[in-house]
């Protein structure tokens, strides 16, 4: 059996990490409210992009001629995997890496055993990950989470947009994590370049006559890619708040295995301090037997 | 008229204006109150906003403005 000042050790260190666990749990679900608001906010400017692209589209006839709706053969194909920059959060990271280790090796295992696959990792995790699997991990954009906002998200994707349009990609494909809920994320691969011929689904387009500045082509232009932009954002807020509801979960357990290890320890604790209490009282009643 | 200004980040101006000023891309141009339905792209530079009270200026980096019944809606891509 352990001895006593072992026990008590471990106790404060067992207690210590509790406390450490139990904050970060508090600072999660902080995070988490403000990464819900900020998907909230974004919701009313992509639900309205979407509303614009629609009734433009509608009106012209010679829409879907961007660079960024071609469809080539398949040649170089780009991973972009959203994770975070932090770890503690349970199965996050391991789930989006894993889900991307799949999509390739289903879709492209021929271009991937090529060295055609690059990896965009935007987060840190995911960056780590892919490079020990052997992947070519591009130029990562890592500190977006720090200060999280659509500016940053941006340069991202019109790297992405460049790069695809001078060719050096033929296929982008994107996975993060879906917010669900606090305790449930959905992991989500999409096409993201070419652009699907995505018919407007269930969009009333009003049937006005509008003044186009420049023309309709012209303005179906500039909104692709705003709304790809928007596309890669909307994938980059759901995956930070899904992080910090994964990682206030991870901490909720974490907290919840503390305190039942502090039990069982506390349990050691007393009995093994009950045993010396007994030995000494049987050694000073044999001292006062033999005395007699 | 109402005009709604919006970026992905947040709602940065929601309420009644007499007239606006935008950077549209192929020039300058102000829309009053009743104005017909328009579509136009916008480049970086400053929305001027009157409203009977006072004027306030916004630079934005970008985006688009929709004009339809009297309402406004500016999608910006940032606020500078």
């Amino acid at each position: 059996m352990a001895s006593l000042k072992e026990v008590r050790n471990r106790i404060v260190s067992v207690s210590s990490t509790q406390q450490i666990t139990k904050a970060m749990k508090m600072v999660a679900a902080a995070k988490l409210r403000r990464a819900q608001d900020n998907i909230i906010q974004m919701r009313p400017y992509a639900q309205k992009l979407g509303e614009m692209l629609a009734t433009v589209s509608a009106g012209s006839e010679s829409g879907a001629d961007s660079p960024f709706s071609k469809v080539r053969p398949v040649e170089r194909v780009l991973m972009v995997l959203i994770t975070s920059d932090r770890g503690l959060c349970g199965a996050f990271n391991t789930n989006v890496i894993k889900a991307a280790v799949q999509h390739i090796e289903t879709n492209y295992p021929v271009l991937a055993s090529r060295g055609q696959v690059e990896v965009l990792a935007i987060g840190k995790r995911g960056a780590e990950g892919m490079a020990r699997r052997g992947y070519k991990v591009n130029s990562t954009y890592q500190d977006i989470f720090t200060r999280l906002s659509f500016v940053g998200v941006k340069e991202a994707a019109e790297m992405i947009m460049n790069a695809y349009e001078a060719g050096q990609y033929d296929r982008v494909d994107l996975v993060f994590n879906e917010f669900k809920n606090v305790a449930t994320q959905i992991i989500r691969t999409e096409q993201f370049l070419p652009i699907s011929s995505e018919p407007a689904v269930g969009q009333a387009v009003v049937n006005t006559s509008y003044t186009y500045e420049p023309t309709e082509a012209e303005i179906i232009n500039e909104l692709i890619p705003k709304s790809l932009k928007i596309k890669l954002y909307r994938g980059v807020l759901e995956s930070n708040a899904s992080e910090h509801g994964a990682r206030m979960t991870a901490m909720d357990k974490a907290t919840e295995n503390a305190q039942e290890l502090l039990k069982e320890l506390k349990l050691v604790y007393n009995r093994t301090r009950q045993a010396a209490i007994t030995k000494e009282i049987l050694e000073i009643v044999g001292g006062a037997e033999a005395l007699v | 008229m109402i005009l709604e200004i919006i970026t992905p980040d947040k709602k940065v101006f929601a309420g009644e204006a007499t007239a606006v000023t935008f950077p549209g891309t192929e020039g300058q141009f102000q829309v009053l109150n009743s104005h017909a339905p328009l579509v136009s792209t916008l480049g970086k530079g400053e929305v001027v906003v009157e409203t009977s009270a006072a004027k306030q200026v916004f630079t934005i980096d970008g985006g688009v403005v929709e004009v339809l019944n009297n309402k406004v809606l500016v999608l910006a891509e940032a606020i500078i």
